[in-house]
């Protein structure tokens, strides 16, 4: 049976600004009629490079520098534009990244889909329109008639994502690739739409090559897996044996910092007998009022009570009220009803003035490391301009703290004089902490810490993050849509849906022993459950 | 939806009422006795004239009016259409207004038209074209354009092709001949500016996911540009047609003065040289109101090309 | 660290590096650019002018009221670089003595619409609501007049020279200001780093001065470079218009406007002295984009 891709010792360089870069380094591999190959590496282990040459959509910054790369019995490495262009849509198709971008938002959806159709049957196709619903009723998107004259951003995500499947499909290819498939849409969603896809793909024969850093997606949905770092393969293989079985360190290291597997540490247990409360929502609601008299409940009815030391998580998916929530322990937002207390004191009503005192006790880590430093300061001076503002202390002393302060989140002194774009994401996430520790806050909320870091920087700055809950006792309010994020700090969880309370308590028995159906779906949803659990 | 045109065609109202109010202000309240000014436009010198005539003199400009009530006369005056009389001329500002409009909305037309095809096109050829020397050439272009004084441009145009090539007539208004030349200079610096943003919009459109969407299903280069990339670069290009109009406007006054047309521009231009004050605070008003209208048509023109411009408030 | 480090200070740690490495910065910055040949001459011809401007006797012996009958319209020679006008005066001198004119013009025009966009973009993003709403009527009004017809207005009602045109010009620039700087500031308040400065306890003064105004200043260097461009072609055509200084002084566009009338037998006393203002101008655009396309 002949290979339907057959890549051999796979050479691709980047030439830009008078530099050279190796993306891919001498990789092998080859796929056969519809299987389902998973890709796993992090960024710059060049899989989507590799991906891309598989379409002919390298960048005019890029070249082959050898190798053989056949794609349906054609060596396209060195082909001509006309013959790639060819080969796309009708032999391989592509199931972009990012929902909300990758469509067309001039274009109606049926307009879309059409294109692909008329490339595949030619201009004139009499089945055109048919074609276009059946499709769309296929790819599991309501009302088909209706969405067939809409416009992508009248659509959700997932039915964005839906759309573009749809697209691939209707080219007839005999390989899709999807990139990175998972990154961008809530977990159940993900989970659904993702089902749907192997069984769409599986009925049609069609082979799967998916494209992650995640290794739960690859563990559950690929046959064989390719683990790539750096721009070679470090190991390749059945994917119930890598994962069961890895025989490279480097995959091993992904395993172990991967939370769905890896031996996450659990958090230190705190006693909180006869101790008061840190922070109190007392039936918290909040409702914002839309134009034309509408209303929107972000949040209803809750409760919870953080002590001093301990994590209390809370666990959302998008339009959970999950930020609303941090946004008004922060004073940001004022509650619509119910009673905020911060160290037995009254804040629900509190005006900005009278709010700053207290800011000294709690601060904010936010979700971006990217966009949460001032591009023109210095790590020093975002370090420390918080006891700035507050006047706190001057001078020698300042640098003393800076410097203390960056012991804690173990980040050598020298960094204090960098500017942020010369820091990797967790660096600059570290600095973030750094800058909420300078007040000594009693109360850390951190809102997504880690949801845009690689997989072994997120397990690090857990690690971190729990090294100085024990060290300083600081309380956490983690928000994140990550259960096993949630699993690695939490002591207390609360799941949200849709601005009510699902299910809280205790978090070794919500992650483990729950009572809700949604609260089973949110964890049946983590990827890499399926092979966990085997 | 007829909520909102209604509350757009008050915000028009608004800013043109505004246009003319600050104008006003302008002529009339700045230093130097508007008096003096009005009688030396009429020919007269203010020492010349007994403390009588002076008075009569006040009386017919309305200078003795309070300055709120001569300013509601005014506006009144212009809501019915009397734009008032023209100090050097001794006619009613709207007769000479409409002997001399065509001329310059046949210019400012043609020049609009010509602007058009002359930016998107270099823009277009600039993005379709892939050989780096002609493609960085085709992209400095523009830069030119707008570097360029247009009554230079102007005059460089009568040098090569009136007095050179003897193509076209050097000056007058007379016959489609005559607006060519007059026509191109206008429209180089929109021009200009009309192929900058483009290709800055085909640049970035370039780089949007949904290209390479677009790509991967099988569609050609060319394709891509003209279904995907252009539809997509051009929607800016509304909202700057509108902004343009000033610029036309501005430059129609030095290209009628250098190709000694009769429209409005070199009326405007004598006007100010005269200190013709109420013929100025008519032009500038019927500018501002032709900028208010255009960008008001845009405004209600833009969801049509851009479907995510609804004028609905929506719940996400 | 080690007891060591602990009992001797190391208050040389952090401080004295930082200063040194902003101005070092700085030089890192300017190298690339320097390296740059279209940049470097622009910036070349830039800088000439503005010299000429101030000390043009530094550049001719020649006085550019001189008039020499028998010297009349003379194409240009190694003696008159660019020609001689209608009374004999050299159109070289008189091109550099009329940049004093048009550059100073030019730069108290962009400095006037700078420092009143500045301010009202910045009141106007940072306080918002109501104030917002009403200055941004204000500059939709300033940009439904036409800039030279606005300049023209105000002419008429102040008088000609070169300070009215410069004014004139000035005030139809606002709005260009005004509207960047909003945007700017619009944007950069929404950023994490604003929240989390604010969170931090910093006050709505030190997170403007030390945060917004920094980081909005960008855009705002390259437009204010583009508009000194544009300044100096609409002061040229407001006197070429006539409204400009007395004769005998010379803006650039008086110069063009004189030559009009010996267009068909000497055209380079009008086009010589337009080709040097082209040059100029766009050397100030080729700067602007640079820079944008530096910090892009």
């Amino acid at each position: 049976m002949s290979h339907l891709i057959d890549v051999q010792d796979l050479r691709v360089s980047y030439h830009s600004g008078g530099r050279v870069t190796e993306a891919v380094r001498g990789v092998s591999f080859h796929l056969q009629p519809g299987e389902t190959l998973a890709i796993v590496g992090e960024s710059g282990s060049g899989k989507t490079t590799v991906a891309s040459a598989l379409l002919g959509l390298l960048p005019t910054t890029a070249r082959i520098d050898g190798g053989r790369l056949a794609v349906a019995g054609q060596d396209i490495s060195h082909a001509s534009e006309r013959s790639k262009q060819r080969l796309r849509g009708r032999v391989v198709g592509l199931v972009p990244q990012d929902p909300m971008v990758s469509l067309n938002p001039t274009l109606s959806i049926g307009k879309q889909i059409g294109e692909s159709l008329l490339l595949r049957h030619g201009k004139r196709y009499p089945g055109l329109d048919a074609d276009v619903l059946e499709l769309l009723e296929q790819v599991g998107i309501d009302n088909p008639a209706l969405r067939a004259g809409q416009y992508p951003h009248e659509l959700s995500g997932g039915m964005r994502q839906r759309v573009l499947i749809a697209i691939a499909l209707a080219g007839e290819p005999q390989l899709i690739i999807a990139d990175e498939p998972t990154s961008a849409l809530d977990v159940t969603v993900q989970k659904r739409i993702l089902d749907h896809l192997e069984q769409l793909v599986r009925a049609r024969g069609i082979a799967l090559v998916i494209i992650t850093h995640d290794l739960g997606v690859a563990a559950d949905r690929a046959d064989r897996v390719l683990v790539m770092r750096q721009g070679e393969v470090v190991e390749s293989g059945i994917a119930r044996e890598v994962f069961s079985a890895p025989s490279h360190a480097y995959t091993r290291d992904l395993l172990a910092a991967a939370p769905a597997f890896g031996a996450t540490p659990k958090p230190v247990p705190v006693e909180t007998r006869g101790a008061a409360p840190l922070l109190e929502f007392d039936a918290v609601g909040k409702r914002f009022a839309l134009p034309r008299g509408q209303h929107f409940q972000a949040l209803q009815d809750l409760s919870l009570a953080v002590y001093p030391g301990q994590t209390l998580a809370i666990v959302g998916e998008s339009g959970s009220g999950k930020s609303t929530s941090l946004r008004i322990a922060l004073g940001l937002e004022q509650p619509s009803s119910g009673r905020v207390r911060f160290a037995g004191q009254e804040i629900g009503g509190l005006g900005w003035k009278q709010f700053r005192p207290l800011r000294q006790r709690m601060q904010l880590v936010q979700q971006n490391p990217f966009a949460a430093l001032d591009p023109r300061f210095s790590v020093y001076q975002s370090v420390v301009e918080p006891l700035v503002s507050f006047g706190l202390l001057k001078g020698r002393e300042l640098e003393q703290a800076a410097r203390q302060l960056m012991e804690q989140v173990q980040l050598p002194a020298s960094y204090l004089d960098r500017l942020p774009r010369e820091l990797s994401g967790g660096q600059r996430q570290r600095v973030a902490i750094a800058r909420a520790l300078a007040l000594k806050p009693d109360l850390l909320l951190l809102d997504e810490p880690v949801s845009a870091l690689d997989v072994s920087v997120q397990a690090q700055i857990l690690d971190l993050l729990r090294e100085l809950q024990a060290e300083l006792g600081v309380a956490y309010v983690l928000v994140s849509h990550d259960l096993a994020v949630v699993a690695s700090l939490a002591h207390q969880v609360v799941v949200l849906k849709q601005g009510q309370v699902v299910e809280q308590g205790e978090a070794r028995q919500v992650l483990e022993q729950p009572r809700e159906r949604y609260t089973r779906e949110l964890l049946e949803a983590v990827p890499g459950r399926r092979l966990a659990v085997a | 939806m007829s909520r909102y045109l209604l509350g757009r065609i008050a915000q028009a109202a608004l800013v043109l009422w505004g246009a003319y109010s600050i104008t006003y202000l302008i002529l009339y309240l700045l230093p130097g006795d508007p008096l003096s000014i009005m009688l030396s436009a009429s020919g007269m010198e203010i020492d010349a004239l007994s403390p009588e005539q002076l008075a009569k003199a006040r009386a017919f400009y309305g200078l003795d009016q309070g300055l709120l009530e001569r300013y509601v006369n005014l506006l009144l005056g212009v809501l019915q259409g009397d734009l008032g009389q023209s100090l050097t001329l001794n006619r009613p500002v709207t007769e000479i207004l409409a002997e001399r409009l065509p001329q310059t909305l046949a210019l400012a037309g043609l020049a609009i038209v010509l602007s058009l095809i002359g930016g998107v096109g270099l823009a277009y050829l600039a993005a379709y074209v892939r050989w780096q020397p002609l493609k960085v050439f085709l992209a400095r272009l523009p830069a030119l354009g707008f570097s360029v004084p247009v009554f230079w441009m102007g005059l460089l145009l009568i040098q090569v092709f009136a007095f050179g090539l003897g193509w076209f007539p050097a000056t007058g208004s007379v016959g489609f001949e005559s607006l060519v030349l007059p026509a191109v200079t206008l429209a180089i610096p929109s021009a200009a500016v009309y192929a900058q943003v483009l290709q800055r919009g085909f640049i970035d459109v370039w780089r949007e996911p949904y290209i390479t969407t677009a790509f991967a299903k099988g569609l050609s280069r060319a394709q891509v540009q003209a279904r995907h990339g252009l539809r997509n670069a051009a929607l800016p290009l509304l909202t700057l047609i509108g902004l343009q109009v000033g610029n036309t406007v501005s430059g129609a006054v030095l290209v009628e003065t250098i190709f000694a047309r009769n429209g409005v521009g070199r009326l405007v231009q004598e006007a100010v040289l005269r200190q013709d004050i109420p013929l100025v605070l008519a032009v500038v008003t019927v500018s501002a109101a032709a900028f208010v209208l255009v960008n008001l048509l845009v405004d209600l023109l833009y969801p049509i090309l851009d479907p995510r411009i609804t004028h609905a408030p929506k719940v996400t | 660290m080690t007891v060591l480090q602990r009992l001797i200070p190391v208050a040389g740690d952090a401080a004295p590096w930082r200063p040194r490495r902003r101005l070092q910065r700085l030089f890192d910055q300017a190298g690339p650019l320097l390296r740059r040949p279209g940049f470097v001459v622009a910036l070349i011809l830039v800088l000439f002018t503005l010299v000429a401007a101030l000390a043009p006797w530094l550049f001719t012996q020649v006085d550019p009221y001189a008039t020499q009958p028998s010297a009349k319209l003379l194409p240009p020679s190694a003696l008159h670089w660019f020609g001689t006008d209608e009374l004999g005066r050299d159109l070289y001198t008189r091109v550099l003595y009329g940049a004093r004119l048009s550059v100073e013009a030019a730069l108290l025009a962009v400095g006037l619409a700078l420092l009143s966009g500045l301010g009202l973009g910045i009141v106007s993003g940072f306080i918002g609501g109501r104030v917002d709403a009403v200055i941004m009527r204000i500059v939709d009004v300033l940009l439904a007049l036409p800039g030279l017809l606005l300049a023209l207005a105000i002419v008429t009602a102040i008088g000609f020279g070169t300070i009215p045109v410069a004014i004139a010009v000035g005030v139809g620039i606002i709005p260009g200001f005004a509207r960047t700087t909003r945007a700017e500031v619009l944007r950069i308040k929404t950023l994490p780093y604003v929240e989390a400065a604010r969170l931090g306890g910093a006050s709505w003064t030190s997170t403007l001065l030390r945060h917004v105004l920094p980081n909005a200043w960008g855009p705002v260097a390259v437009l204010a470079t583009l508009d000194i461009g544009a300044a100096i072609l609409a002061t040229a055509g407001l006197s070429f218009l006539g409204f400009g200084a007395e004769p005998p002084a010379a803006e650039w566009g008086t110069l063009i406007a004189n030559g009009r009338h010996f267009l068909i037998t000497a055209p380079w006393v009008s086009l010589l002295p337009g080709l040097f203002l082209v040059l100029v101008v766009f050397s100030l655009n080729h700067i602007a984009r640079t820079f944008e396309e530096i910090q892009r």
